[in-house]
């Protein structure tokens, strides 16, 4: 009875703290959004700037994931399968992104690439922008979501080994075969998986991106930047919609995670650290 | 395919793991390379594959070069200990992978592979498992598999890591009987790693036994067994105790016990080896001293166990002794080798 009665309590607790803190300010995002009827929610949506702002957000999503599919495949496979001198710098280095907070990050590109950064001066005399334009929060975004695919595929393939692809190599298979047909089957739900996470976190990415955006409506704001934007001027309702919409996405994303992980089981994923 | 090995020197980092290797495989031949863990008999075998880079030596297969060539164009055949199997695919995808791989032009058809792979399915005994999944195999049919697979490209030499270390002594003896005949069939060249002695008498043409990165004998399993180079080579293959002795003159003794005549060994101290098959209890003449420790009879042969100067020797013995346990007992080995001591 005891521990029944302990372990009752603590998952009625879990659920109290899951409702207060996750489930009641979705549901209040969603009502707030829907309050006035969903023609005022086509109508806060369809405002150009909004559009923009969706169209950016959409934009940066789809050049920031693949590049990050393509280092964190590379980065993961170089370091699991290889050892060499720097190997566990790299690994440190991969996780930067998580620990330094992404205002600092959104800084440092304003170090590098702004008007008296490092390299920015060179930009500008070239006629390229970076900073306040879509190049910057592109990067920006980049640097923030960089761990996540290499995190999810480095001990997948730490615990995969290199046999598989030795005797893919001894069968007279070429790299890029060996690559394709054996090494990438192998970690391909792990690699969808880094692949969510990094385009959930890409999409609502704020706090470098602010620093990098220069909030310039219908032209630098992604959609975290502009529900800021519209809270700012009170126009809560506006800001409610588009923030609706951010939370879709993000639900999207986590139902098609769940969808993964019902669908392929707990065995093909790599542990959650 | 014959295959000339001459001072192959491989490194991991700065550990030496092959120092100075030379080797001749003729063709067609079954070679067993023996020897405890770290004796450099893996990286040797991954050196002939062209998984293991060397800094210096060379290797050639029916007289070319072969270190030039990457590991997927020496048309090496390679088993490794833990099978490797492509778990994503089918065991039929596994075996048809080298085919499937294969350029354009020296591709067979998809027809062909599945003809080919049923095969080499009725070959390995596992016909009709073709649709299934390794994670669906035993360990013994996964080895199997995986030797399947490495033939398919019809490889000029097969390579075999430890094929059987991962399975148990049943399905082992099994397998190894097996894979004698299957070799004798194929007539490939094939080399195999293992650390069991039993495994390399019972199936190869010659053994390499290797120790610290170096050959420390080569020859048929009857030379190896009968006349092994050194004490090392002498423990490693069987049961083996040794003792004490001195030399002089060419006769090594202990006491009154002569052991060895005709010796080319210099006097001094040396170590008498001997199997237990080859000891005697209550032998007529001059013999040993030592104490019964234990008796145990297994079958037709009886193991005494007799203390002697602190050491415990084993003697196989066709029938029970008189003496009893605990007291005191003659002995003496016969068929000793006398080495110096090293």
């Amino acid at each position: 009875m005891g521990p029944n009665l302990s372990r009752g309590a603590l998952i009625a607790l879990a659920f109290l703290l899951l409702l207060v803190f996750l489930v009641a300010p979705l549901v209040l995002v969603f009502t707030r959004a829907l309050e006035d009827g969903p023609g005022a929610v086509l109508a806060a949506l369809a405002q150009p700037d909004a559009l923009a702002a969706i169209r950016l957000t959409l934009l940066v999503a789809a050049i920031a994931v693949p590049l990050n599919l393509v280092f964190g495949l590379a980065a993961s496979w170089a370091l699991a399968k290889f050892r060499f001198p720097g190997r566990s710098l790299l690994v440190t280095l991969i996780d930067l992104p998580l620990s330094v907070s992404p205002v600092v990050s959104g800084l440092v590109y304003v170090l590098v690439f702004g008007a008296q950064g490092l390299v920015g001066p060179w930009f500008i005399a070239h006629g390229i922008k970076i900073m306040f334009a879509v190049p910057g929060i592109v990067l920006a975004t980049v640097f923030v979501t960089l761990p996540y695919v290499a995190r999810e595929l480095i001990p997948l393939m730490e615990a995969q080994g290199r046999l598989e692809e030795e005797a893919a190599l001894t069968l007279g298979a070429s790299g890029w075969q060996t690559f394709r047909r054996v090494t990438l089957p192998n970690v391909r739900w792990g690699l969808l998986y880094g692949v969510l996470l990094c385009n959930a976190r890409a999409m609502g990415e704020f706090g470098a991106v602010s620093v990098v955006s220069g909030h310039i409506k219908g032209l630098t704001n992604t959609m975290p930047l502009q529900i800021e934007v519209l809270y700012n001027e009170y126009n809560l309702p506006a800001a409610f919609t588009v923030a609706g919409l951010l939370a879709l996405l993000a639900l999207v994303t986590l139902a098609a995670k769940s969808l993964l992980e019902w669908h392929i089981g707990a065995d093909h994923l790599p542990s959650r650290r | 395919m014959k295959i000339d090995i001459s001072g192959l020197i491989c490194r991991y980092g700065t550990t030496p793991a092959i120092t100075g290797v030379d080797l001749a495989i003729a063709d067609g031949e079954f070679v067993a390379l023996l020897g405890p863990s770290g004796s450099g008999k893996t990286t040797l075998l991954r050196a002939m594959a062209g998984l293991e880079l060397p800094e210096a030596g060379s290797l050639a297969f029916d007289g070319a070069d072969a270190l030039g060539l990457p590991p997927n164009q020496r048309g090496v055949g390679f088993v490794f200990q833990h099978y490797a199997l492509f778990k994503h695919m089918t065991v039929a995808e596994n075996i048809g992978f080298g085919l499937s791989i294969r350029p354009r032009g020296r591709r067979p058809d998809k027809a062909a592979i599945a003809a080919k792979v049923a095969e080499l399915l009725e070959l390995v005994q596992l016909p009709g498992l073709g649709r299934r999944y390794p994670q669906q195999l035993s360990g013994g049919q996964r080895q199997r598999v995986a030797l399947a697979r490495a033939l398919a490209i019809e490889p000029r030499l097969l390579l075999l890591d430890e094929p059987f270390g991962a399975l148990d002594t049943q399905v082992r003896t099994e397998l190894r009987l097996w894979l004698k005949d299957l070799h004798r069939r194929l007539g490939v060249t094939s080399v195999f790693v293992t650390h069991d002695q039993e495994e390399a008498i019972e199936l190869a043409d010659r053994i390499v036994v290797m120790r610290q990165g170096r050959i420390e004998q080569v020859g048929t399993p009857a030379e190896v067994y009968a006349a092994p180079a050194s004490p090392f080579v002498y423990g490693f293959l069987g049961q083996a105790h040794h003792i004490a002795c001195t030399v002089a003159d060419g006769t090594a003794r202990i006491g009154e016990v002569v052991l060895a005549r005709d010796l080319t060994l210099a006097d001094g101290p040396a170590a008498a080896w001997f199997r237990p098959h080859a000891v005697e209890l209550e032998p007529e003449g001059p013999a040993l001293d030592g104490t019964l420790v234990d008796l145990n009879a297994i079958g037709p042969r009886v193991r005494a166990t007799i203390s002697y100067e602190g050491k415990s020797v084993t003697a196989e013995l066709e029938a029970a002794p008189e003496n009893a346990i605990g007291r005191h007992c003659k002995w003496r080995p016969r068929g000793v080798q006398v080495f110096n001591s090293e």
